[in-house]
């Protein structure tokens, strides 16, 4: 693609009615400043929005995102209703990387009381049935999962979603996986990667944490990328490098020092040594029980 | 011809002959006999047996058979339901014989030809060894021929061998022998699969555009609609069935999340139906019958135009729901329902979207199966959100006995451990004999590259196995 063709294409993005009015129905702020300030505002609502997955063993991440993306999206759009979400994944993800598990859900915020799963085998019941979604307006969100790269996924496919949703209010997001960036008429497209987390006590695995990556943007400027962790009882992303420190410490105010303090500093390095690793006794898992008496 | 106990009494037999019988009592009253009266009787007893059980078949013009199968103990057992019957047949004015045995030809044997017993499972040879061939239906020509074999009652046949039998007479009779020994059941067809609504059209001309075919069956929902509108019901499920002409019937079912007497969206339904058809309707040389089933109904209250929107968004979400069932199946829309145990595969299970309510209703009604377990505030998810229906196997290395891994093995690629958290211990359900699972203690782990899994070691080390195998079985986000 040469410069001067996308040069074309933006002035003619500018003059499609969609980019004047994009903020009309409302942005969904993702609550870290350095991503709302590029998106200026937020993911606009109504309209249509990707994430790829970067690789295959990122879908769980991607999977991450959506749920909270949703949770966010109904929680803002109807803050008193427990609207349905509606995920429609093809089998084929299914088989190959597990099913969504609703406690999982639930931990990451999302009810499962209200999410109605469709599972479609073919790639064309996945834009039908995504389609019927989107026009749908009483849900509270749509996810619509491909596997890989249907040829049925097109540019006209997704103008279609793009429109349905212009028209219902809903916000789409398309997820991606097992493919290259294709084209669409998304507004906004995410690159998904997971990203270690900061370490609970005891060196425990923490919040989920992903390294987002905007490819595309029609607001603004895209190819940034930022490390946030998710917060599912804040409901809110946060950047690791700024605000989690901030609001860790207050909790940590009432912290007093306790077993599982020592276990961590002394005995556990991050990559644990032959010979030097403290073992977990099983009928006392120590690092479960100590981290929720430290810091609950 | 047809008597009377009074002629009975006089001498008369049923199937004499007017004339015979004249000869015989000159002052004899005689009616022409009402076939479609006697029939319509005899439905109007059918109707009457649904009192007792859904299932009623009729029999010949002067029986019907009752499928009691779980029914009789709401009369308080087979005795009381029979004697229920008796009383009321007689008090109608109608004498009844009947019969109760585990297979309906067992019954239908000893009602007609046995003057009515109740006879218990593995009890039939001995009940209806008295009985004449007759009693097993066939024809008169076959039993005459048995009769002039020796072969009088069933007993007579029941000793004999079957193949011979077979041979001379027809494996119908072989089959009709072993049904009424109670060998073979066979379930009857109801008169009516009970459908609380049906409605349906003829056509002196068959029709076979599928335009008209539709057209049709938006007048047979109209029609229904004011009937179950009577009731104060609206369908869920509603059943048309094109009969053609050449015998053929095609049926197409549709359902619905709320119940509906609206034509338009039913219609929709049945176009996408018809759209999703494997192989297309094929008119042949028309259909010259269509019927409209309403298989499922509720009560449906009219829609009243309420001051908040929640009815009509619920309406939009149940019209997308059936949309999709229909266009995809049943088992492809579907809610999660918790499940009270820890085995985390067996925690959740899955049912089609429309069993349960999504909203308000489900804060209103308790319902444990719809209330997850938040998890503590402070803690990050101790669940996946992707979890394998079958656990996958990994090579893993970890310290014994109860270390969590420190690198693992799975699909081929090495993942260097960098974060663990464990063992959450989950036992087996004892209770549960047919489970030969070990215990499973779980960890969470996290890869060098930021990757998160939920991994379990099968066994207990050296108290439940010596090799215990370790399996991912979930992924974090």
């Amino acid at each position: 693609m040469t410069p001067s063709v996308t040069q074309l294409q933006r002035q003619l993005e500018a003059l499609t009615p969609s980019n004047h009015t994009y903020r009309e129905r409302g942005q969904l702020a993702l609550g870290v400043p350095a991503i709302d300030e590029q998106l200026k505002g937020g993911l606009p609502l109504a309209h249509l929005h990707e994430a790829y997955a970067a690789e295959v063993s990122d879908m769980a991440a991607s999977s991450g995102f959506a749920a909270a993306l949703a949770q966010r999206l109904t929680a803002q759009k109807h803050p008193k209703e427990n609207r349905p979400v509606v995920w429609i994944r093809q089998t084929m993800s299914e088989s190959e990387m597990g099913r969504l598990y609703p406690h999982g859900l639930c931990a990451i915020g999302l009810d499962p009381a209200r999410l109605i799963t469709v599972h479609v085998h073919k790639p064309i019941h996945l834009l039908s049935a995504g389609l019927e979604a989107v026009r749908c307006a009483s849900l509270g969100a749509v996810l619509i999962e491909a596997w890989g790269d249907p040829k049925e996924l097109d540019l006209t496919a997704t103008r279609r979603l793009a429109l349905a949703a212009e028209q219902s209010g809903i916000t789409p997001l398309l997820l991606r996986a097992a493919t290259q960036e294709q084209p669409s008429t998304a507004f906004t497209r995410w690159q998904v990667r997971s990203a270690p987390s900061r370490a609970l006590d005891a060196n425990a695995p923490g919040y989920p944490t992903f390294d987002l990556t905007l490819l595309r943007n029609k607001a603004g400027t895209h190819g940034r990328s930022w490390r946030v962790e998710w917060h599912h009882d804040l409901g809110q992303f946060r950047s690791i490098e700024d605000q989690f420190d901030i609001a860790r410490q207050g909790k940590q105010a009432s912290y007093k020092p306790h077993l599982g303090e020592q276990v961590r500093d002394e005995s556990l390095p991050g990559k644990p040594v032959s010979g030097a690793v403290v073992p977990f006794s099983a009928r006392q898992p120590a690092a479960a029980a100590e981290r929720r008496t430290g810091t609950g | 011809m047809a008597v009377s106990p009074q002629a009975v009494a006089l001498g008369l037999l049923p199937g004499m002959t007017l004339a015979d019988a004249r000869a015989r009592v000159p002052d004899l009253t005689a009616i022409d006999m009402d076939r479609p009266a006697d029939s319509a009787w005899l439905e109007r007893m059918a109707d009457f047996c649904n009192r007792y059980t859904p299932l009623v078949a009729l029999d010949g013009t002067d029986g019907v058979i009752l499928d009691i199968t779980g029914c009789a103990h709401l009369f308080g057992g087979e005795v009381a339901l029979r004697n229920d019957m008796h009383e009321r047949c007689t008090k109608a004015g109608m004498e009844m014989v009947s019969a109760i045995a585990a297979t309906p030809d067992t019954a239908r044997a000893l009602a007609r030809f046995g003057g009515g017993a109740i006879v218990e499972t593995g009890q039939e040879p001995g009940a209806v060894d008295a009985l004449p061939v007759g009693a097993i239906g066939m024809s008169n020509e076959t039993a005459l021929a048995l009769n002039r074999a020796g072969l009088v009652t069933i007993g007579d046949l029941t000793a004999r061998p079957r193949a011979p039998l077979a041979a001379r007479f027809g494996a119908n009779i072989i089959t009709n022998l072993s049904r009424a020994l109670g060998e073979e059941d066979i379930a009857i067809t109801p008169r009516r699969p009970l459908p609380p609504c049906t409605v349906e059209r003829r056509f002196a001309e068959p029709i076979g555009r599928e335009d008209d075919v539709l057209a049709t069956i938006e007048h047979l929902i109209e029609e229904a609609a004011k009937r179950l509108e009577k009731s104060g019901q609206g369908g869920t499920s509603f059943e048309a069935s094109l009969f053609r002409t050449d015998g053929a019937v095609r049926r197409l079912t549709v359902e619905t999340s709320l119940p509906t007497r609206k034509a338009a969206p039913l219609m929709r339904l049945f176009r996408e139906r018809i759209d999703t058809l494997a192989d297309p309707l094929d008119p042949g040389f028309g259909y010259d019958l269509l019927r409209l089933s309403v298989h499922a109904s509720a009560p449906f209250t009219q829609a009243q135009t309420s001051l908040d929107s929640h009815d009509m968004e619920d309406e939009e979400v149940a019209a997308l729901i059936d949309t999709l069932s229909t266009r995809l199946g049943k088992q492809a829309v579907q809610r999660f329902v918790s499940a009270q145990t820890h085995i985390p595969e067996r925690a959740a299970y899955q049912v089609h979207a429309k069993e349960y309510p999504s909203k308000q209703t489900t804060q209103s009604l308790d319902m444990p199966d719809l209330h997850w377990a938040r998890p503590n505030a402070d803690d990050p998810p101790s669940r996946p959100i992707h979890l394998f229906e079958h656990p996958q196997r990994i090579e893993a290395l970890a310290q014994i006995p109860d270390g969590p891994p420190r690198q693992f093995r799975w699909r081929r690629v090495l993942h260097e451990v960098a974060r663990a958290e464990g063992p959450e211990r989950i036992a087996p359900e004892w209770w549960r004999t047919d489970d030969a699972s070990l215990t499973r203690d779980y960890y969470r782990l996290e890869d060098s590259q930021g990757r998160r899994f939920w991994v379990f070691r099968e066994g207990l080390y050296a108290e439940e196995t010596q090799h215990p195998g370790w399996f991912v079985h979930g992924l974090f986000a």
